[in-house]
């Protein structure tokens, strides 16, 4: 009996799965839903070219120094950068003494205790210190902050979709909610207004975000590079800083990628010549003789 | 070995003699890929991906013994560990990017390896124990990858570790305490992390067991070859080494090339950016999705939404996502044409590529977001994977009229038939007519 | 089959003597090397991933206020996750280190040689003995100071005179005298 009904088992569990899906499609609704507000008015980032895109891509130094600058004068306010320490500045090309004086000048202290009655007491950061957080914890930023709660800007850049280029239209794509057109000319409908405590920002996933505007005029942060201090040159400069901090090994990465590929290339012609070499007399012609006798 | 013309090992210098009396190691070696292994003459590049899953294990289990000596596998710290790796260890960023890369590489060479022995059967007789052990390698592969995925401790390491544990609340009654008894609590924590990075420490070594059962297993029948044809005799073959060892490695080196683009260039291209945001088990990212390597059977768990009959859909998903896999195991029973190469199958060719095709849809419909287009395209790709394997297939071997085939390796080497042309000479007796030709069996 | 046998066999057992073998030998030696080459290139990130990250290298130099250590008293603490000691000597322990003479020592050294110029009463050692690593008793209040009043190590029994010189026990060489700097009267730095 098995014997029989072996080979329709496989057509049976088939037909099961596939009568399974046909009442799925046959029982589902075919409605697509309205556009919302947010797929009408949400923008993809604006391009943002950087000295370390591509594969043979460096850091810009003097545009890293900028960079960290802006974010140690407008973004460290609110944001930490709990994965880098000072010693890691070195890179941007601070020396170690320069180093030292950031750490021991940063505006927030690190978490200590006091040596002598062991009290909760806070110290001049030093070089080996990660950066210290503005808020002692969650809740504490989150209080601050009308309950939104300002994330971590080690690696911002590989966390979202968009990386660098998103920073950098997230930074300079604020606007006026009562005033904005989106490309058909819409404007934007009551339902899409900003809730209290929420700004519009088109390139924001969610259109509202609760982050106020950080780089507002000119001349906010003063540049001593002769670079024009403008809102423009701190969003593309905070935006190549912030790709360094969650990738300080991209140099490193694309000389050894290039070295390795170059390797690679010799070795592989080499292996192909070799094989080439040691298949010679076993392609085709090499055995006509060896079938007649076959 | 199976072929009586295999060379058989004669240790030259006294110490490899030695050796060899007391511990058959180097003729364990030469048996297995040295000139006592006779290889058809006439493999082409598909038979490479073999010796590269077996390179991409290595990569793996080195890279990831180095991992686990900075590691920590704890809720608090797992995430900054991983990035003290990529930061402060020297040369951590290499050997991480290399093991989270390799991994795609693995499953990448392993794929092509399955969709080889699907064209040219090599999971008929005599080889079905090749094929099981390859299932079950495969298996293990996906809970290994998933579970190393986990351990860096991002937004979709947790939320994976959520979904994907919770397949087994599918199950009727004994789900839901399956899946908190895996987990050890209620949502993934220190005790699920735990156990995940101890297990998926261990299971590469399972998968290296299980390999060298596969190459057992394989060198008792021989590889098979692009004709299907058996080996008749030593004109159809050539010793592993040098001839195989040589092709292999140009292979290796094309192999690394593409590797190495991906690890130095973009490291990044193959994750998800939200795996860069520490797990946070109060908020779930807007967008889940799997690694590209699961995304062909997420889209089959997804395609089923209807409570149909008394099994509910969620229980249907499941059960389809892990009958996709399951039902390779029975292949060799399910697929009953005797010939073995789809070079001589002008009907199953056919569904073979329209198969390939369907799984790459499936692949993007995985990831895809999902509206009405989006679920019925996947309802009606889910549903020709099963009717390919459990409908198409047995009904394609008893009506398809194969192709004559060459009467040997040699002959279809010396007539240059080792890919698709039309196959040579006039159908004597032994093959004659339009039924399926014969292949004696080892 | 009498055709097989020249082609048929695997080189190296009976090679046929032509024009084209140096090259195709030469290619193979090339293209194996390659390959050895590679994987020895491979081989160093994978050692030197084993070596202190650049967090623990941070960690290499430390400053220490040395204001509060009165004549007679020491203090332990930390660097590179060793002890150090530094011990203010007393001008007594002084003249007792100096009458020993250098020569007689297992390890020979004067107290002037251990530390820095005009500062000869602040020594500054590492807390671990040079036998096999224990951290010897003697820096702090009320230990055992051992048979020649500095420090004794309960492991294997090292016994190490004011100025941390061995003197008796199995250990080979005085306690090491870490690199170290005075930054100020009151604060040095080590490392």
């Amino acid at each position: 009996m098995f014997r029989l009904f072996a080979p329709l088992i496989a057509p049976i569990v088939g037909l099961g799965f596939l009568l399974s899906l046909l009442f799925a499609i046959v029982t589902a609704s075919y409605e697509s839903e309205p556009e919302s507000t947010q797929q009408r008015f949400h923008l993809e980032h604006k391009e943002l070219k950087l000295a370390s895109d591509g594969p043979l891509g460096k850091y810009d130094r003097a545009q890293l120094q900028r960079g960290f600058q802006v974010y140690k004068e407008v973004c460290a306010a609110c944001h930490s950068m709990r994965l880098v320490a000072f010693r890691h500045l070195e890179a941007l090309g601070f020396t170690a003494p320069e180093v030292k004086a950031i750490a021991s000048q940063w505006q927030i202290e690190v978490p200590s205790i006091n040596p002598d009655t062991g009290e909760p007491a806070t110290r001049k950061a030093l070089p080996s210190d990660f950066m210290p957080s503005p808020y002692a914890n969650e809740t504490a930023a989150r209080a601050a902050n009308n309950n939104a709660l300002p994330p971590d800007l080690s690696l911002i850049t590989k966390a979202r979709e968009g990386h660098a280029p998103y920073v950098y239209s997230l930074l300079t794509g604020y606007r006026d909610p009562k005033t904005y057109k989106n490309e058909h000319g819409e404007a934007l409908p009551a339902d899409g207004q900003p809730p209290a405590g929420l700004h519009f920002n088109p390139y924001f996933p969610n259109l509202n975000i609760a982050m106020p505007p950080p780089l507002t005029a000119n001349g906010q942060v003063t540049y001593t590079d002769g670079t024009p201090a403008t809102v423009e040159n701190y969003a593309k400069d905070v935006s190549a800083f912030l790709v360094w901090t969650a990738e300080p090994e991209l140099e490193g990465r694309h000389r050894a990628g290039v070295a390795t590929i170059i390797f690679l290339l010799i070795a592989t012609t080499l292996a192909y010549m070799a094989y080439q070499n040691i298949w010679r007399d076993k392609k085709k012609h090499g055995k006509r003789t060896s079938l007649t006798d076959a | 070995m199976s072929f009586p013309w295999a060379a058989h090992y004669a240790p030259k210098h006294p110490l490899m003699r030695w050796l060899d009396e007391r511990l058959p190691m180097p003729r364990l070696v030469y048996n297995a890929i040295g000139a006592g292994y006779p290889v058809p003459r006439n493999l082409n590049y598909f038979w490479n991906f073999g010796v590269l899953a077996g390179l991409a294990l290595v990569i793996q289990i080195v890279t990831g013994v180095v991992l686990g000596m900075h590691y920590a596998a704890n809720g608090g710290v797992a995430f900054d560990s991983v990035e003290k790796i990529m930061r402060d260890v020297n040369q951590g960023w290499f050997i991480r990017y290399a093991h989270a890369n390799g991994a795609s590489f693995f499953l990448a060479v392993v794929y092509i390896h399955i969709f080889r022995g699907l064209y040219y059967g090599s999971y008929k007789a005599p080889r079905e124990m090749v094929w099981l052990i390859g299932v079950v390698i495969f298996l293990l592969m996906m809970a290994t990858a998933f579970m190393g995925y986990v351990l860096p401790w991002g937004q979709m390491s947790f939320w994976g570790a959520q979904v994907i544990t919770g397949f087994f609340s599918a199950i009727p009654v004994v789900g839901e305490p399956i899946r908190i008894w895996l987990l050890g609590g209620y949502a993934p924590d220190n005790d699920a992390l735990n156990r995940f990075f101890s297990l998926h420490y261990l299971l590469p070594f399972v998968i290296a067991g299980c390999i060298i059962l596969h190459i057992w297993a394989l060198h008792i029948p021989g590889s098979n070859n692009p004709t299907g044809v058996d080996v008749k005799g030593p004109q159809d073959t050539v010793p592993f080494h040098p001839y195989y060892t040589a092709k292999d490695g140009f292979g290796v080196g094309v192999a690394l090339l593409v590797f190495s683009l991906f690890l130095f260039f973009m490291p990044n291209a193959l994750g998800h950016p939200d795996n860069y945001i520490p797990a946070n088990p109060l908020s779930t990212p807007a967008h889940i999705v799997p690694e590209w390597y699961f995304l062909p059977f997420y889209a089959i768990l997804k395609a089923f939404t209807g409570d149909f009959l008394w099994i509910p859909a969620k229980l249907w998903g499941v059960l389809a996502m892990f009958g996709s896999i399951l039902l390779l195991f029975f292949l060799p029973w399910i697929d009953r044409s005797p010939v073995r190469s789809s070079n001589y199958r002008p009907l199953y060719k056919k569904f073979f590529w329209v198969l390939v095709v369907d799984v790459i849809l499936l692949g993007y419909l995985g990831q895809a977001e999902p509206n009405w287009k989006t679920v019925l395209a996947s309802q009606i790709c889910a549903g020709y994977y099963f009717a390919h394997f459990l409908i198409i297939l047995p009904i394609v071997s008893m009506i398809e009229r194969p192709l004559p085939l060459p009467r040997s390796i040699s002959e279809s080497v010396l007539h240059g038939e080792d890919e698709e042309s039309a196959p040579y000479g006039v159908a004597d007796a032994s093959h004659a007519g339009h039924g399926p030709a014969p292949q004696p069996a080892a | 089959m009498a055709t097989l046998d020249q082609t048929d066999l695997p080189p190296g057992e009976a090679p046929p003597p032509e024009h084209g073998l140096r090259r195709r030998d030469w290619l193979n030696v090339a293209a194996v090397s390659f390959a050895g080459v590679g994987a020895a290139a491979i081989v160093i990130p994978l050692v030197n991933q084993m070596n202190p990250s650049a967090d623990v290298l941070a960690l290499a130099s430390i400053e220490v206020d040395i204001s509060k250590i009165e004549s007679g008293m020491g203090i332990k603490t930390s660097w590179r996750k060793q002890p150090v000691f530094i011990r203010n000597l007393t001008p007594a322990e002084v003249a007792s280190a100096n009458k020993v003479p250098a020569s007689s020592l297992r390890d020979p050294q004067t107290l002037a040689e251990r530390t820095k110029e005009g500062k000869q009463n602040w020594l500054v050692q590492l807390g671990v003995c040079t036998h096999l690593g224990c951290i010897p008793l003697g820096i702090g209040e009320g230990e055992n100071k051992g048979p020649f009043n500095g420090y004794f190590c309960p492991c294997h029994g090292s016994a190490y005179d004011e100025a941390g010189r061995i003197r008796q026990g199995p250990a080979p060489k005085n306690l090491v005298v870490p690199d170290y700097a005075f930054k100020s009267d009151t604060v040095i730095q080590i490392g």
